[in-house]
């Protein structure tokens, strides 16, 4: 177990090279570089000026419709028989995810170093909606590339985001998922590198993005341990969030890391089982740890370090690799990480919606299912918060699909 | 002295500037790097940038994915392609060879056993896009003890004052990526390269390659004016896909655009 002194360190990481203890830091190519100083500058400078600070929590309540509710799932939690559930109702901000916290943010940083173009990836299409979203409200252009196989299957999401004005770039090299989207991403970056912001939506990345996104997010697990203290009178005993890079959980976690009591478990996508290989899901599988996309971080790679094709029925998790910030909780023995089978979330996605009539995000949904298997064995007083970090509506099409229903 | 510096004082004695063709290890397969590039030296290649395939290649424009593609089907990993440079030096101990590619590959065998390794088959230098010199003072050390030069890029976006922090770290020469962008992309501004050179040497005495955007004999030759190497990879990755199917004639037909691009720099 960490200890105190190690818990206050772990808060006020990263360093100032953007190590998380030996993962993070800035592994990109020479021509990102002086891109990503000038963000880092400009980030560190606007983080702490109270104009910027107004304008974020302005736009958080009145756009987003922040605070979002802390949800006490009683039926749910009584069915259970263990622990009381409650819900962090991600899903209810504007354009249904956690995602737009963080791209308020990084749009509000284009707007100030006055980029007229704003470039994401995208898996599950939540990120691309929210960067299509204040980019059409702040008057940018918006590139999203998002993989051929995710279009295919989140293709309401990419609609929305042509709707919202955003040019969607199938990305047809390697899996043709969110990893390969990221690798397009950064080569429009290094092209257009003078006039385009790239909104990276998950805490991974080279510095400074796993810091700044986690900045952005952490907005979730403050107002949670807020709302937690205010209805329940103490704090949680465990959180619970899924875990693709890991945005939602580092913004949920964060707040907490000091609150040694506080249990931290992250969810990661267990595809078709740890077992078979085919997952999305290297801190649970114990994969070595690697570099790709801009960071060290624990990776899925073969021996010969060529990165591994991720399986999960949710695109937002199918990713090989994970937020450098996670790779160190799980190292230091703050937090711990799990995974769940799609089979698995795809129960807690319809349990969910049968007896709370919440309908979760395939994500959200891993987290759920880790949250029903653990309240069981916990005992009535207890308190498990779980982030539930997307709305459902954008899997429906996959859902029915499984249950041979073709719109 | 380094096969490299030594190779860069050779030349520059004789007033000539270094070829240094960029193919990738592996593609289409394996059987087809040695012969490449033994081709590639009998057409006045000078250096040899050997691409290590990898399965996310970030830097690169879609020629250059689609060559690691195409050798990762054939399952080419780190350690075939440095079996591939010891059969090189079987025959030739003195045209140095540089792997380029990506850290991954590198961090998974292990930065030590990778040095080992590559002393032992006559590599002599690497060129690892995605590690700058901030991440790699473990990396600069063993490879420093394997006598491996840590060839750096340089951008156009990087500022005077990093140029010369990187020029510290490196050895062999300094790679100048003369475009923005990835790979094969745009085509580049000789007189804006130029003005980019004299900057960086007012930081440091290494020789300066300049590769990205050099696809013809008039834009090898052109940068042959202003810089000490002229470094080419997309038009001969292009070259080797063409005949993917026809693989016997690949060394002939790469080989002859790196000769006509040397006579072009020779004139």
């Amino acid at each position: 177990m960490p200890t105190k002194e190690d818990l206050a360190i772990a808060k006020q990481m990263p360093d100032a090279g953007g190590h998380f203890g030996q993962f993070g830091g800035r592994y990109v190519s020479e021509t990102l570089m002086a891109a990503l100083q000038q963000l880092e500058q400009t980030y560190e400078k606007l983080w702490r000026d109270p104009q910027f600070q107004a304008e974020f929590d302005r736009d958080l309540a009145h756009y987003v419709g922040r605070p979002s509710p802390l949800y006490h799932a009683e039926r749910l939690s009584r069915e259970l028989g263990g622990a009381q559930i409650y819900l962090k109702r991600e899903d209810l901000n504007h354009t249904g995810a956690h995602k737009v916290n963080n791209t308020i943010g990084q749009a509000l940083l284009a707007k100030f170093t006055g980029k007229p173009r704003v470039s994401a990836e995208t898996g599950a299409g939540q990120h691309g909606v929210a960067s299509a979203t204040v980019a059409a409200r702040l008057g940018l252009e918006c590139t999203v590339y998002m993989g051929e196989e995710d279009i295919r299957r989140q293709a309401l999401n990419v609609y929305r985001m042509k709707l919202l004005g955003a040019e969607v770039v199938s990305v047809k090299s390697g899996t043709r998922t969110l990893k390969d989207a990221m690798n397009e991403a950064m080569r429009d970056w290094v092209t257009n590198v003078d006039n385009t912001f790239y909104i990276i939506g998950t805490a991974a990345g080279p510095h400074p993005y796993p810091k700044l996104v986690r900045d952005f997010q952490s907005i979730i697990g403050r107002e949670a341990r807020q709302q937690c203290l205010t209805q329940t009178g103490k704090l949680p005993d465990v959180l619970i969030a899924c875990v693709g890079g890991g945005s939602n959980a580092i913004g949920l976690f964060h707040p907490f890391i000091e609150d040694a009591d506080v249990r931290m478990v992250g969810v990661e996508a267990g595809g078709y089982g740890i077992e078979t290989g085919q997952h999305a899901a290297p801190l649970s599988a114990g994969s070595r740890p690697g570099v790709l996309h801009g960071n060290r971080t624990s990776l899925m790679s073969d021996e010969g370090g060529q990165v591994i094709g991720t399986h999960s029925v949710s695109a937002g998790l199918d990713y090989p690799g994970v937020g450098p910030e996670h790779a160190y909780l799980k190292e230091i023995g703050r937090a711990e990480y799990t995974a769940i089978n799609d089979d698995e979330a795809l129960h807690a996605f319809r349990h969910l919606t049968l007896t709370e009539g919440i309908m979760p995000a395939l994500e959200s949904s891993h987290a759920v299912a880790e949250a029903m298997k653990m309240a069981p064995t916990m005992d009535k007083d207890q308190i498990i918060v779980v982030n539930l970090s997307g709305r459902g509506d954008k899997d429906i099409h996959t859902v029915a699909e499984i249950d041979g229903i073709n719109f | 002295m380094s096969r490299i510096t030594e190779s860069f004082n050779n030349l520059k004695s004789q007033g000539r500037k270094a070829l240094i063709p960029y193919v990738t290890a592996g593609d289409p397969e394996p059987k087809v790097t040695v012969p490449l590039m033994h081709a590639l030296v009998e057409s006045g290649a000078d250096i040899i940038e050997l691409g290590v395939p990898f399965s996310d290649p970030m830097a690169d424009g879609p020629v250059i994915q689609l060559a690691c593609e195409r050798a990762l089907l054939h399952g080419t990993r780190l350690i075939d392609v440095l079996d591939m440079v010891a059969e090189f030096r079987q025959t030739n101990q003195t045209t140095p060879v540089v792997l380029m590619g990506y850290l991954n590959p590198i961090e998974v065998m292990g930065y030590a056993a990778f040095a080992d390794k590559a002393k032992a088959v006559g590599l002599d230098g690497v060129l690892t896009v995605d590690l700058p010199p901030e991440e790699a003072h473990e990396f600069n050390r063993l490879m420093k003890a394997s006598d491996i030069d840590v060839i750096y890029l340089l951008a156009p976006t990087t500022e005077p004052a990093r140029v010369e922090k990187i020029c510290a770290a490196g050895s062999g020469y300094v790679y100048y990526v003369s475009v923005k962008g990835v790979t094969g992309s745009a085509s580049l501004d000789v007189a804006e390269v130029a003005e980019k050179l004299n900057i960086i040497r007012q930081h440091t005495d290494m020789p300066v390659g300049v590769g990205f955007g050099i696809r013809d004999d008039a834009s090898a030759r052109a940068i042959s004016e202003v810089a000490d190497g002229v470094i080419v990879g997309s038009v001969l990755v292009n070259k080797v896909a063409e005949l993917a199917g026809n693989q016997a004639l690949i060394p002939e037909a790469v080989a002859a655009i790196t000769a006509s691009m040397r006579q072009a720099m020779d004139k």
